[in-house]
């Protein structure tokens, strides 16, 4: 509906419409389609080589799209030279300028746009303060540290207040702590400066933890866009399932089918109740990728009496293997009779000290939480089923 | 200004039409120096009066072709011998400096540094006349006090190895340095653990990895040394090098036998800088398995 | 002998070719020229330490006049060469790609691996009356008679620019070629254009490469002898060609001496001059090159 004035809302900063790219006889990205609304953080997710990066880069003007449109704001940015789009890029090895200052860095986009003197100045100020560097502007760029780097980077693209900032795998150069620190900054500076983020990252933690939708990218195509949550408990398809978080994965075929959900017989030879989890109808006989997460088992000892509300269409004991402990994040490797190694995560950390190896342990989990797919020809190589 | 970035076609073929032109520019000389060794004429001009090739390989006068003219004859041979001396020089001066720079650390050290890289900035003329001037005073003060004539100080061949010496033994040491900057010295603690004395360690690991190097160097040098002439025109003697005969020829006023010379030299360096880069490449071939 | 023993004599081993090779060939024939260029001969045989050659080098327009001439002609080389020089490296370093790359960067190598000779002969059969142009011209028409394209200030222009191109073109591609292409996208994602980033990202980055080559290139044509001699011809007027006299012609190696260590000053004051504007030092253009 229009507004008092005429004009219509427009509802996405950023849209793709059946965007192509192929190179000679290569389709790097195959039929992409995704609307970013305003103010989003939109995470694009997927190993490397599926094509987001060039996607990213044809977002911002590097590289022509074969086919299909790419609107921001409504307006079709195709023929938009790069530095003419109201999108900037934060590269992944960011690509801050060596031969200047970062007051400089900062300053080049604004001195573009023929900003006063004094209004540069002003901005600059006032973006080093708010991403907490307000004495950097004077320093070089080979004395910053990683995660500065990180900051004035994305204050050398906010100040020219684009629709749209993209992220090239940004934190893919910093260690581990300074990484998850970043995850925490990158979300709260998107919501400061209410701008969208499109992100791009093989790390699936990254995009669960900052997004407000990820879309699962795979060999040129979106497996699924949802938001993490989606993700996480209703993959769509087996890829999906297997690359955010971790499962315990194995392969078998449907014995039963009906309406509620079907019984597959694993290659081992373990009856599972589960759910056709693509929505789809599995046919007595197909292939299937089984796909059940290390929390979602309950465990204890056989013998204690299991706690209420414990699903238990699927029962199975087994020998303990093996104790990884991590902290919070504990599994138990359980070994059943028919040979099968089942990850399970270990509700409290307390649980891992009193489990030895060898001991018995009985597991069960729902069958919602067993998620069936079909297996495709692409996927029948031999996979891990411990993860 | 990438290819990545959208260029608009007038832009990007302006661009390769001034490359273009640029090569034509680099390869005019030579080519008409190449195309007149075979002109049927007595001097390198046109008009074109037929394909000969003459001027390479007959033997009588006046159209004495290369290979029987004398005078070139030993121009290129005396030639050859500096740049071989000349070479052989830089190469072990170029190697000691090299580690001792790369791998020691001594007072003055700058100040030497400075001293080493001080012939590329002095022009050959200069190089030339110094080392004239201080052989011939030592020459002088010996005759004088002595009474030996030291033939080797006079203009000559040996003051001429010497001249180019003075700066093609600092390129040698920049571009041997070069690589020895690279080398990972982890290597040489693991042979000298494994029981190799210093001297043997040097010789069957270090020396080998310098042989890029090495070969650079040697070609570098006697391309350099082949082509001189503002140092050497200051130091010769009777006996020219073939840079020097060929100028006292271009200014009489030549035959085409000036373009059948330029055209051997064209071809000795092409298979010179192949020789080079084959040597080169087929290191890295036989590293990568 | 213990290890520290060991190590000091391999020291003093590496150190003595060097203080052999810069002493005897650099530092003291340069002490020596300067001593002769002090000398004046009063007599036979009867010499007196006096300024006499200066005073008769200042003294005298012509040779002063040569001196600025020179100077003036060689910056205007470097300046020509650099503009020439810079796109093709650009071109080279970031546009060609694999095979075209290489081989566009051997092409432009080639003129270098002959003489200099050669290449100065081959202008003068392109650009002399009976030559090439000339020849060409007249075929089609556009002039009446031979026309005499050498001997002048232009000819001499185009040969140094030939001769020195190798200098600004190789050290320009590796220089140009180390800067990221992540960092010209982000030059363009923020809003610059061509021009912009040339000046601001481009040209900055390539600096040291810049001065080097310049340096390199200044000081080859304020010493050449050949192509200001040989395409120039009497007009020449290159300060080089006073040297060359005084020596060999001449044999008034104290005016000879005066004039060398005149061009010497020159020379190093304005290589000093131009790295210390640039904020550059001798050893991170020339050193690393």
């Amino acid at each position: 509906m229009a507004f008092p004035d005429g004009s219509l809302p427009m509802p996405y900063d950023l849209e793709c419409r059946d965007v192509v790219k192929q190179f000679g006889g290569f389709t790097a990205v195959d039929r992409i389609s995704l609307q970013i609304p305003p103010g989003t953080f939109f995470s694009i997710l997927g190993p490397s080589g599926c094509g987001k990066t060039t996607l990213l880069r044809m977002v911002a003007g590097f590289g022509e799209p074969t086919s299909g449109d790419i609107l921001i704001k409504g307006q079709s940015v195709v023929q938009t030279p790069p530095n003419k789009r109201p999108v900037n890029m934060v590269f992944q090895h960011l690509a801050l300028f060596p031969m200047m200052t970062v007051a400089e860095n900062i300053a080049y986009g604004l001195r573009r746009r023929k900003t006063s003197k004094d209004e540069i100045k002003r901005r600059i100020a006032d973006v080093l303060a708010r991403i907490g560097l307000p004495d950097a502007g004077n320093r070089r760029i080979d004395q910053l540290s990683g995660g500065q780097k990180q900051r004035i980077a994305i204050a050398r693209c906010m100040v020219l207040e684009p629709t749209v900032l993209l992220l090239d795998e940004p934190l893919g150069a910093l260690d581990l702590k300074l990484r998850e620190h970043m995850k925490v900054e990158l979300k709260q500076l998107q919501s400061q400066f209410d701008t969208t983020f499109v992100y791009i990252t093989h790390d699936q933690s990254e995009a669960l933890v900052m997004s407000d939708q990820v879309a699962v990218m795979n060999a040129g195509k979106f497996e699924q866009v949802g938001t993490p949550q989606e993700l996480y408990y209703s993959p769509k398809t087996a890829f999906v399932a297997g690359f955010v978080g971790d499962s315990n994965r194995w392969r078998g075929r449907v014995v039963e089918a009906d309406a509620t959900g079907v019984k597959v017989a694993t290659d081992s030879g373990t009856l599972l109740t589960g759910i056709a989890a693509d929505g789809g109808r599995l046919m007595v006989g197909a292939a299937v990728e089984i796909f059940v997460r290390p929390e979602s088992i309950a465990i204890r000892r056989p013998g204690e009496t299991p706690p209420v509300g414990v699903p238990s269409h699927n029962q199975q004991t087994g020998l303990l293997d093996d104790l990884l402990f991590n902290g919070a994040n504990s599994r138990a490797l359980v070994r059943t009779g028919k040979g099968e190694i089942v990850s399970v995560a270990l509700p409290q950390a307390e649980a891992a000290r009193h489990l030895q190896e060898g001991t018995e342990i009985s597991m069960g989990f729902g069958s919602a939480q067993c998620l069936c797919f079909p297996l495709s020809p692409a996927r029948a190589e031999p996979a891990d089923t411990v993860p | 200004m990438l290819p990545s970035l959208p260029q608009s076609r007038f832009v990007l073929w302006s661009y390769r039409a001034y490359i273009s032109l640029f090569l034509v520019y680099l390869a005019a000389p030579l080519l008409v120096t190449a195309v007149f060794a075979f002109n049927d004429a007595l001097y390198p001009a046109l008009p074109w009066k037929g394909f000969t090739l003459a001027w390479f390989f007959n033997d009588t006068e006046p159209k004495l072709g290369l290979f029987h003219d004398p005078n070139l004859m030993r121009g290129i041979a005396n030639s050859a011998i500096v740049a071989c001396c000349t070479t052989a020089l830089s190469l072990i001066v170029g190697t000691t400096t090299a580690f001792l720079f790369e791998r020691y650390e001594f007072r003055f050290k700058e100040f030497f540094y400075m001293l080493m890289l001080a012939p590329l900035v002095i022009p050959g003329v200069i190089l030339g006349i110094s080392i004239l001037v201080f052989s011939s005073s030592i020459a002088n003060g010996v005759e004088d006090r002595f009474g030996i004539e030291l033939e080797a100080l006079r203009p000559g061949l040996v003051l001429v190895v010497l001249g180019q010496f003075s700066f093609i033994a600092t390129i040698a040491t920049l571009v041997i340095s070069a690589r020895l900057r690279k080398f990972d010295r982890s290597l040489e603690e693991a042979a000298l653990n494994l029981g190799g004395s210093p001297l043997e360690v040097i010789r069957t690991i270090t020396l080998p990895y310098l042989r890029p190097a090495l070969i650079g160097s040697a070609v570098v040098a006697l391309l350099i040394s082949f082509e001189n002439f503002n140092t050497t025109l200051m130091l010769v003697g009777s006996d020219p090098p073939l840079t020097i005969t060929m100028y006292d020829r271009m200014r009489e006023g030549s035959t085409p036998v000036i373009n059948a010379v330029s055209l051997f030299l064209m071809i000795g360096s092409g298979l010179l800088g192949l020789i080079s880069v084959m040597a080169q490449r087929d290191r890295t071939a036989e590293k990568s398995p | 002998m213990t290890a520290r023993d060991r190590r000091k004599l391999t020291f003093f081993l590496l150190l003595t070719p060097l203080l052999l090779w810069v002493g005897l060939l650099v530092v003291i024939p340069h002490i020596d020229l300067f001593l002769l260029s002090i000398r004046e001969k009063i007599a036979p045989r009867h010499y007196v330490t006096s300024l006499a050659n200066y005073a008769d080098f200042f003294g005298e327009p012509v040779y002063v006049m040569t001196l600025v001439r020179t100077v003036v002609m060689s910056l205007l080389a470097t300046a020509i060469t650099l503009l020439v020089g810079f796109p093709v490296a650009y071109y080279i370093a970031k546009i060609a790609q694999g095979r075209a790359r290489i081989a566009l960067f051997m092409t432009c190598l080639l003129p270098f691996w002959v003489s200099e000779i050669v290449r100065v002969f081959g202008w003068m059969i392109l650009l002399r009356e009976t030559g090439v142009l000339s020849n060409f011209l007249q075929w089609a028409g556009l002039v009446q008679g031979p026309v005499e394209f050498l001997y002048n200030d232009a000819a001499v222009m185009l040969g140094l620019v030939y001769t020195s191109m190798l200098f600004v073109v190789v050290p320009l591609v590796s220089t140009i070629d180390s800067l990221d292409n992540a960092i010209v996208e982000a030059g363009y994602d923020l809003g610059g254009n061509g021009f912009v980033v040339l000046k601001e990202i481009v040209i900055p980055h390539a600096m040291p490469g810049i001065v080097a080559g310049s340096i390199v290139v200044f000081m080859l044509s304020l010493g050449n002898y050949l192509t200001p001699t040989l395409l120039g011809g009497k007009s020449s007027l290159w300060f080089t060609s006073h040297i060359y006299s005084q020596f060999i012609t001449r044999f008034n190696w104290e005016l000879g001496s005066a004039f060398g260590f005149v061009l010497l000053v020159a020379s190093s004051a304005i290589v000093w001059l131009a790295l210390r504007l640039s904020g550059q030092s001798l050893s991170t253009t020339i050193g690393r090159g």
